[in-house]
C-alpha cells in the first residue's frame, strides 16, 4: 500500500503533464561565433505554448526567460582606502558565478512572482545563486555580493528586464536579448518558464554555444597551450614589422 | 572600425589603438625613448586588462627598437661587450620579474604595485630630467654652454669586485654594475611593460660614466633583447601577450616615429628634454591621482 502511494507520488508530475501546458522553445542561433569584428549579438528567443486539447485559457499565462553563461569560480576583490590610496583590501571567493545573466518576462517580475518563487528560479539579478565559499559574516557577505552584481551589471554582463517578452494570441512568444561584445565564451543555457497565477507550471531549456572561431580561436588556443612557440612568433612578428616599417619609410623619403 | 582582441577578450576601436601607437611613436621619434611608459598607462585607461597591456606593450617595443639598433650599429654606436652584460642581467631580471608578477597577481596587488612603481620612478626621473633641462635652457639663454661635469663613474661602482675592460664605452669597471643595472631594468620591463630606457640611459651616463657616443645605441640593444625575453616570459607565465594588440600599436608607432624624428630636428634639444620631462611628470601625476581618487570600480573580479 505504502509502496503504491510512493509510486503514485513519484509519477504525479507525469500524470499532471496530461493537463498542464507544454513549452516548445527555440533560439535564433544555437551557435554564436566570435570573429575579429564581433561587437555583440542579438539573440531572438521564441516558441509556442501548447495547451492540452488546444484550448487557450481565458486567463493570461506569462513567460519568463533566463539566460545564463557558464558558471566560473572567482575571487572578488574590494578596494578600500588605505593610507590615502585605494588598494585591494578585502576579498571573497565564489564557487560558481554565472559569467552572463539576463532575464526577461512578459510583465514586470515584481508583479509576476513572489519573492520565494523568484529566489527558487533565480528570477532577477539579486536572486542569482553565487555559492560564496569564504565563510564571511552575513553582513559582509551581502555587501560583497551586492558589489559583484553591481559590477557585472555595469559591465553589461548581468541584464535585468531590459526587454519584454511578447506573447501573441496567448500561444506564441518571443523576446530579444542583446549579448555585449565582451561576453565570455562557453555553453549558455536559455531557460523558458510558463507562469500561471505566479506559479511556474512548465519549463524548458535550450543551449547556445558561444565560441571563438577561426583566427581568434587559433590565437587564443596557441597562447594558452603553446606559450613558447606563441611567444617566439610574437617576437618574430614584432621584429619583422618594425624592420619592414622602417625600410618602407626610408624608401618613401 | 571595431576589432576583437583574442587575448584581451574584448572589442576595441582599431583606429584608436593605432592612433595611440602613433602618438607614442611621435614622442619616441622626437626623444629617442621607447615610450612604453606612456603606452601601458594609456592602454589601461582605455580599458585593456593591465596584464595584457603590460605584456603586449613589451612586444611592441621590440619591434619599435629594431631599426634604431641597426642604425646605431652602422655608426658603431653599440658596445656589444657592455650590451651583452646588460642583456644577461636583463634576461635574469625578466625571469625573476615573471615570478614576482605571478605572485602579485595571485595576491591581488599587481595593479597597486604597478601604479606605485610608475609614480615613484617616473616622478623621480622626471624631476631629475626637469632640473637638468631647466639648467641647460638657462645656460643656453645666457649664451654659454651648460657646464659639462667630468665624466666619471660613481664611487659605489668602483667598490665592486673584479674589473673588465669595455673598450667602446671607455670603461674599466666591474661587470657586476651593468649586470645589476640590466637585472633591474629587466624587472621593470616585466612589471611595467616599459623598455626601461628612461632608467637605463641616465644610469649609464651618471652611474657607469659610459661614453655618450654609445649610450643610446647600447641601451636600445639591451631593450631589444630584454623586451623579447619579456614577451617570452609573459607568453609562458601570464599568457597575456595579445599579438593583435601589439601589431596595431606597432603599425602606429613605426609611422609615428618617422614624423617625430623629422620634428626633433627643428627643435633645440634643451627644450625637447624639458618637454619630455613635463610629459613624464604628467604621467606620474596622473597615475598617482588614479591611486588616490575613489575608483569607478571598487570591485574587481579575477577568474580562478
Amino acid at each position: 500500500m505504502k509502496r503504491a502511494a510512493l509510486a503514485l507520488c513519484l509519477l504525479s508530475p507525469l500524470l499532471l503533464a496530461q493537463s498542464v501546458p507544454r513549452l516548445v522553445p527555440d533560439v535564433s542561433q544555437r551557435r554564436i561565433d566570435i570573429v575579429y569584428s564581433f561587437t555583440g549579438a542579438e539573440l531572438l528567443l521564441f516558441g509556442a505554448i501548447l495547451y492540452p486539447g488546444g484550448r487557450v485559457p481565458t486567463r493570461d499565462a506569462d513567460i519568463a526567460i533566463v539566460i545564463k553563461g557558464p558558471a566560473e569560480p572567482i575571487v572578488l576583490r574590494e578596494k578600500q582606502k588605505v593610507a590615502g590610496m585605494w588598494i585591494n583590501a578585502d576579498s571573497a571567493r565564489f564557487r560558481s558565478v554565472p559569467s552572463f545573466y539576463a532575464v526577461a518576462a512578459s510583465r514586470p517580475l515584481a508583479t509576476l512572482v513572489d519573492d520565494r518563487t523568484a529566489a527558487i528560479y533565480e528570477f532577477g539579478v539579486d536572486n542569482i545563486q553565487l555559492s560564496p565559499a569564504s565563510g564571511k559574516v552575513p553582513a559582509e557577505q551581502r555587501r560583497l555580493e551586492r558589489g559583484l552584481v553591481d559590477l557585472k551589471r555595469r559591465q553589461g554582463l548581468y541584464v535585468e528586464e531590459k526587454t519584454r517578452v511578447r506573447i501573441t494570441e496567448g500561444v506564441l512568444y518571443r523576446a530579444r536579448i542583446q549579448l555585449p561584445a565582451r561576453v565570455p565564451v562557453g555553453v549558455y543555457t536559455a531557460e523558458t518558464f510558463l507562469l500561471v497565477d505566479g506559479r511556474v507550471v512548465a519549463g524548458a531549456t535550450r543551449e547556445i554555444a558561444i565560441e571563438k572561431t577561426g583566427f581568434e580561436r587559433y590565437v587564443a588556443a596557441a597562447a594558452a597551450d603553446r606559450g613558447f612557440l606563441y611567444g617566439l612568433f610574437a617576437v618574430v612578428v614584432s621584429l619583422v614589422l618594425g624592420w619592414a616599417g622602417a625600410v618602407l619609410f626610408r624608401r618613401l623619403r | 572600425m571595431d576589432i576583437y582582441l583574442p587575448i584581451a577578450g574584448l572589442s576595441v576601436n582599431a583606429l584608436v589603438i593605432v592612433a595611440l601607437g602613433g602618438l607614442v611613436g611621435i614622442l619616441s621619434g622626437m626623444f629617442g625613448v621607447g615610450g612604453g611608459f606612456l603606452t601601458t598607462p594609456l592602454l589601461i585607461f582605455y580599458g585593456i586588462p593591465p596584464a595584457v597591456a603590460v605584456a603586449s606593450s613589451a612586444t611592441q617595443i621590440t619591434g619599435a627598437s629594431v631599426s634604431g639598433v641597426f642604425a646605431h650599429m652602422q655608426r658603431k654606436g653599440v658596445d656589444f661587450h657592455m650590451g651583452g652584460v646588460l642583456v644577461a642581467g636583463g634576461a635574469a631580471g625578466s625571469v625573476a620579474g615573471g615570478f614576482i608578477f605571478r605572485a602579485l597577481q595571485r595576491s591581488g596587488q599587481i595593479d597597486t604595485v604597478v601604479a606605485l612603481l610608475y609614480v615613484f620612478l617616473l616622478g623621480g626621473i622626471g624631476m631629475l630630467m626637469a632640473k637638468e633641462a631647466v639648467t641647460s635652457v638657462y645656460a643656453v639663454r645666457r649664451g654659454r654652454p651648460a657646464p659639462g661635469g667630468p665624466r666619471r663613474h660613481h664611487p659605489l661602482v668602483a667598490s665592486l669586485p673584479g674589473r673588465w675592460r669595455f673598450y667602446r664605452s671607455g670603461l674599466y669597471i666591474s661587470p657586476v654594475a651593468p649586470l645589476l643595472l640590466g637585472f633591474f631594468t629587466g624587472l621593470l620591463t616585466v612589471l611595467l611593460g616599459v623598455g626601461g630606457g628612461f632608467v637605463l640611459v641616465p644610469a649609464m651616463i651618471y652611474l657607469l660614466g659610459m661614453s655618450t657616443k654609445v649610450v643610446v645605441g647600447t641601451s636600445l640593444f639591451q631593450i631589444l633583447f630584454v623586451t623579447a625575453a619579456t614577451t617570452m616570459v609573459h607568453a609562458l607565465t601570464t599568457h597575456a601577450v595579445d599579438i593583435v594588440l601589439a601589431v596595431l600599436l606597432l603599425i602606429g608607432s613605426v609611422s609615428g616615429a618617422q614624423i617625430g624624428a623629422r620634428f626633433a630636428n627643428k627643435v633645440k634639444p634643451e627644450y625637447l628634454r624639458l618637454f619630455l620631462a613635463v610629459i613624464v611628470l604628467f604621467v606620474a601625476f596622473r597615475v598617482g591621482l588614479g591611486l588616490t581618487w575613489r575608483p569607478d570600480d571598487i570591485y574587481t573580479v579575477q577568474v580562478l
